[in-house]
């Protein structure tokens, strides 16, 4: 018994020694995997003396899940795209942001200070932003691929070898924007037109895929996919056959935003994370490593010419972005995309 | 008897109690939620409503509980038509060498859940094992795809839970008297009578107890599906997973809980059923 | 073979064959239940990127993982869970089975109660834990992943040990009390020693379940990698593309359950099968 007790003890210490609350000196910082240079945070450490601890999400719905269900507790700086920072900001989960604080937000491009989501950036930095487009293996299909109809429906030699974004803002984005539509679209009709087109179009699928489809590229499993145009550059990296192109019929405008979190404890050690990355040595760092376009003027003015030649659509200027169609939160209407993606995946 | 009785409560206390808190009142929770209604950015607000259960069975998620039944029911019969015969080649065997066999059966099961499932992406990719084993085999068409179908969730559950349906299956067969093979067909009874008429229907629990796991463990899964589905198989697992992660909608994510919980509980009396009847029969 | 006075029925003479064919389909049943196992653990010295296809002999990737530190916490959190839970649930689990199998009447409800936790599906378990802690306002983290864990462990443990109780002579118990011994003498020198095994089996059982759960812990994990388990981070490794490194990971978790389980065996023989 006397053994019992002991290991129930010790059991109760180990718990609370690694098991409690992170204590408050150490920043949490949730991103994508492989979604910042890996010695960043100790970069930063260096250069500020502040500890700052990296989580990783899958997905912008796994860490919404997650700050809805726990307040936000544990977490410090976040790492989410712009329609989800607005909604975060609308659960009044996202902290006011101190300018005074972030200095080095005078980098960023004008049209990246002024965006729909956050006029003046007001609760979200921007972190890197693009669009969406298509990202195919040049010597494995027969034709290059220009409009959202390749995607929806490929020719016949692509059958099986298609993959696309599953996430319920993009998937539903390549729908609207074939018929022509708004990917801000909130009328029922239209949802139910994206979603008839979309599901006619898994016929061809071989899967979907929002995080692995360039390694597919890279290993011939598939020939083209709905992709992000920063991380098409990892297949481009890879293979110089992998091209990227923005569909004729347009695209949107997605922003990876920072935003900081009203509960977190260390509200001035998250502002200097911010504008840490905001700096414009530090910024350019991490689109070279990423290889997405960030929205840092000073930062992209030093960007490697070479890097730009070999991804081309890290070019892109910021003038063509805002050309595109700015994602928003879309409330209520957010269920009937959910709706409308579920039925999507049930229709097989 | 008075301490003896306050021993019982006091060694009962407190493991019913953390499954009374930690599991029980939880449940009930979800059971609440589901009677209410989503916020705009999810969580709950409490008004009371029955849209939730609405929405479960409009054709569209009533298709999805189906679609998993199915998915569940194809894996129980195939683990079941598999795991017979290799638990029947286990009783029958030499008794010494019963146990390795056995444990042999059960070792794949201690490894990671995850992993297994992952050994076989690695093992259908397009550009896997299987097609690069076919091209060496002359086969020089396109590969084939053989991810991401009903059919590889099915593979990827049976390949998990195979060794629990031949424990369950030995089991009951273990615990025939070893005289009953040979009595009945020393009586006359061809093998195959010998199998249909007493061993089958005294495997019957064994069988039942298999295949209740089975298809309880298939139905409300969640990794499989995702994994091997490729997000192109949508099981009542992964609904529920989206409701609360993506689609923020936690009242119907509940809502679609409770039935699941519903299913299950009526399967389980179906089993206990199956059970009771056969002892019934052979010793009542 | 058989024996020449045996009546020559022909039934007899056929089952052989029958077996055989039995025998051969058991053997397909271990080919398919290692091949996979067996393809992945050869693949993880595949000196190529990719993991499907042949390079050539190399322990690369076994280097990459013993840089990533990553790895190494989630493999460390993964151990305080399982240890904590395993611990909490043989104690509970074992008093409870103790209680249970001491109790005249049966109770359906208490069975039940005892039995849900073993086939409430985990999405279920995990989401309806999320709700609760939420409501709780309790802060997510490693202590909640023990205290999800603990509560399916328990359900094993208390059904592990009662089988073994099943077998026990509590005429023992009596004697021991009868010859004066005292309560909890009698539990340490007599009781507890003859269900050991059992509880042992049962603990064994609750570490390996514990190490391999998902889904709970990944519903009840907190912020950071502070709460970030293997699996968690495995799950995460195959969603973000498969990759040699997550072969050599497999490979080496495998190799720490197979060793443990193969320790525990000897230890105490016939734990496996037999009890579960």
């Amino acid at each position: 018994m006397a053994q019992i007790t002991r290991a129930l003890a010790g059991t109760a210490l180990l718990t609370l020694a690694f098991g409690g609350p992170a204590a408050a000196q150490s920043l949490v910082i949730s991103n994508w995997d492989g979604y910042m240079p890996e010695d960043l945070l100790d970069r930063f450490t260096e250069a500020t003396g502040i500890e700052a601890e990296l989580s990783v999400h899958a997905t912008n719905e796994e860490i919404m899940g997650r700050l809805v269900a726990g307040g936000g507790q544990g977490f410090d700086v976040v790492f989410v795209s712009s329609p989800f920072a607005e909604a975060l900001h609308a659960l009044g989960l996202t902290a006011e942001l101190n300018h005074d604080l972030i200095p080095n937000a005078a980098n960023l491009y004008a049209e990246a200070q002024n965006l729909e989501y956050d006029p003046g950036n007001t609760f979200s930095m921007p972190y890197a932003w693009g669009t969406t487009g298509l990202c195919y293996r040049a010597d494995l299909v027969d034709e290059a691929p220009t409009s959202w109809d390749d995607l929806l429906d490929p020719p016949e030699s692509l059958a099986g070898e298609v993959t696309m974004l599953s996430t319920d803002r993009w998937l539903m984005a390549a729908g609207l924007l074939a018929l022509g539509y708004s990917v801000n679209d909130t009328d029922p009709a239209h949802i139910d037109e994206a979603r008839d087109l979309l599901i006619s179009a898994t016929d061809t699928l071989l899967a979907f895929d929002d995080t692995t489809f360039y390694s597919r590229l890279v290993s011939g499993e598939a020939s083209l996919a709905h992709a992000w145009d920063g991380w098409c550059n990892y297949g481009t990296a890879e293979d110089p056959n992998i091209l990227f192109v923005v569909p004729e019929e347009g695209s949107d405008l997605w922003v990876d935003t920072m935003v900081i979190m009203a509960s977190s404890e260390n509200q001035e050690a998250a502002h200097a994370f911010l504008d840490f990355v905001l700096d414009a040595d530090n910024h350019r760092w991490v689109a070279e490593n990423i290889l997405y376009k960030v929205p840092n003027e000073a930062a992209m003015a030093g960007l490697d010419p070479a890097l730009v030649e070999a991804f081309p659509n890290l070019g892109m200027t910021p003038a063509e972005l805002l050309a595109m169609e700015q994602l928003r939160d879309l409330g209520e209407a957010q269920r009937d995309y959910t709706r409308a993606v579920t039925e999507i995946m049930a229709a097989q | 008897m008075s301490t003896a009785r306050t021993r019982t409560l006091l060694f009962l206390a407190p493991g019913l109690g953390w499954l009374a808190l930690f599991m029980l009142v939880p449940v009930g929770i979800v059971i609440a939620d589901s009677f209410f209604q989503r916020g705009v950015y999810g969580g709950v607000v409490y008004t009371f409503t029955f849209e939730n259960f609405a929405r479960a069975f409009d054709p569209l998620y009533a298709g999805v509980l189906l679609t998993s039944a199915k998915i569940a029911g194809l894996a129980t019969l195939a683990a079941v038509l598999i795991g017979y015969p290799a638990a029947y080649a286990i009783a029958r065997g030499p008794k010494r060498r019963q146990p390795l066999l056995l444990f042999l059966v059960m070792l794949p099961f201690w490894s990671n859940y995850l992993i297994r499932t992952y050994a076989w992406i690695v093992l259908l990719n397009r550009e896997g094992l299987l097609n690069q084993g076919l091209r060496v085999l002359g086969y020089e068409g396109e590969p084939i795809n053989m991810l991401y179908t009903d059919a590889t969730v099915v593979v990827g559950l049976v390949y998990n839970y195979l060794p629990f349906v031949i424990l369950a299956i030995y089991a009951s067969l273990s615990r025939l008297s070893g005289d009953l093979w040979e009595v009945s067909s020393d009586l006359g009874a061809s093998p195959f009578d010998t199998f249909r008429r007493v061993i089958l229907p005294l495997s019957l629990p064994g069988i039942a107890a298999g295949a209740v796991f089975v298809f309880v463990l298939s139905i409300g899964n969640f990794v499989t599906p995702d994994l091997l589905g490729g997000g192109r198989v949508q099981m009542v697992g992964n609904l529920i997973y989206d409701q609360f992660l993506s689609a923020r909608d936690w009242p119907f994510g509940s809502a679609l809980s409770f039935l699941l919980i519903g299913i299950m509980m009526a399967l389980l009396f179906a089993q206990a059923l199956v059970v009771s009847r056969s002892q019934g029969e052979h010793h009542g | 073979m058989a024996d020449a006075t045996a009546p020559p029925a022909p039934a007899r003479r056929r089952r052989p064959v029958g077996l055989r064919v039995l025998r051969g389909h058991l053997w397909l049943v271990y080919g398919f239940l290692y091949v996979p196992i067996a393809v992945l653990v050869l693949l993880s010295f595949n000196r190529a990127g990719l993991p499907t296809a042949w390079g050539g002999f190399s322990v690369h990737w076994y280097g990459e993982l013993a840089a990533n530190t990553a790895i190494q916490r989630a493999a460390l959190n993964t151990l305080i869970v399982a240890v904590s839970s395993t611990l909490i649930a043989s104690l509970l689990g074992t008093l409870l089975a103790l209680a249970v199998e001491r109790r005249q009447r049966r109770s359906g409800l208490l069975d039940a109660v005892l039995f849900a936790p073993m086939i409430i599906p985990d999405i279920i378990l995990a989401i309806a834990l999320l709700s609760f802690f939420t409501l709780m306002r309790v802060t997510l983290g490693l202590h909640t992943i023990v205290i999800a864990h603990v509560v399916f462990n328990i359900a094993f443990v208390c059904a592990v040990v009662r089988t073994r109780l099943k077998h026990f002579d509590y005429a023992i118990v009596e004697a021991s009390i009868d010859l004066g011994a005292g309560e909890f003498t009698t539990f340490r020198r007599v009781t507890l020693p003859a269900i050991f095994p059992g509880v042992l089996a049962a603990a064994l059982l609750a570490f390996t379940l514990s190490v391999d759960e998902f889904i709970i812990a990944f519903f009840t994990a907190g912020a950071g990698q502070s709460s970030t388990t293997l699996p968690m981070q495995i799950f995460s490794m195959i969603r973000f593309g498969v990759t040699p490194e997550i072969n050599a990971l497999a490979t080496i978790v495998m190799l720490v359950s197979f060793t443990v389980l193969f320790t525990a065996q000897r230890m105490n023989r016939g734990v496996i099968g037999a009890d579960a």
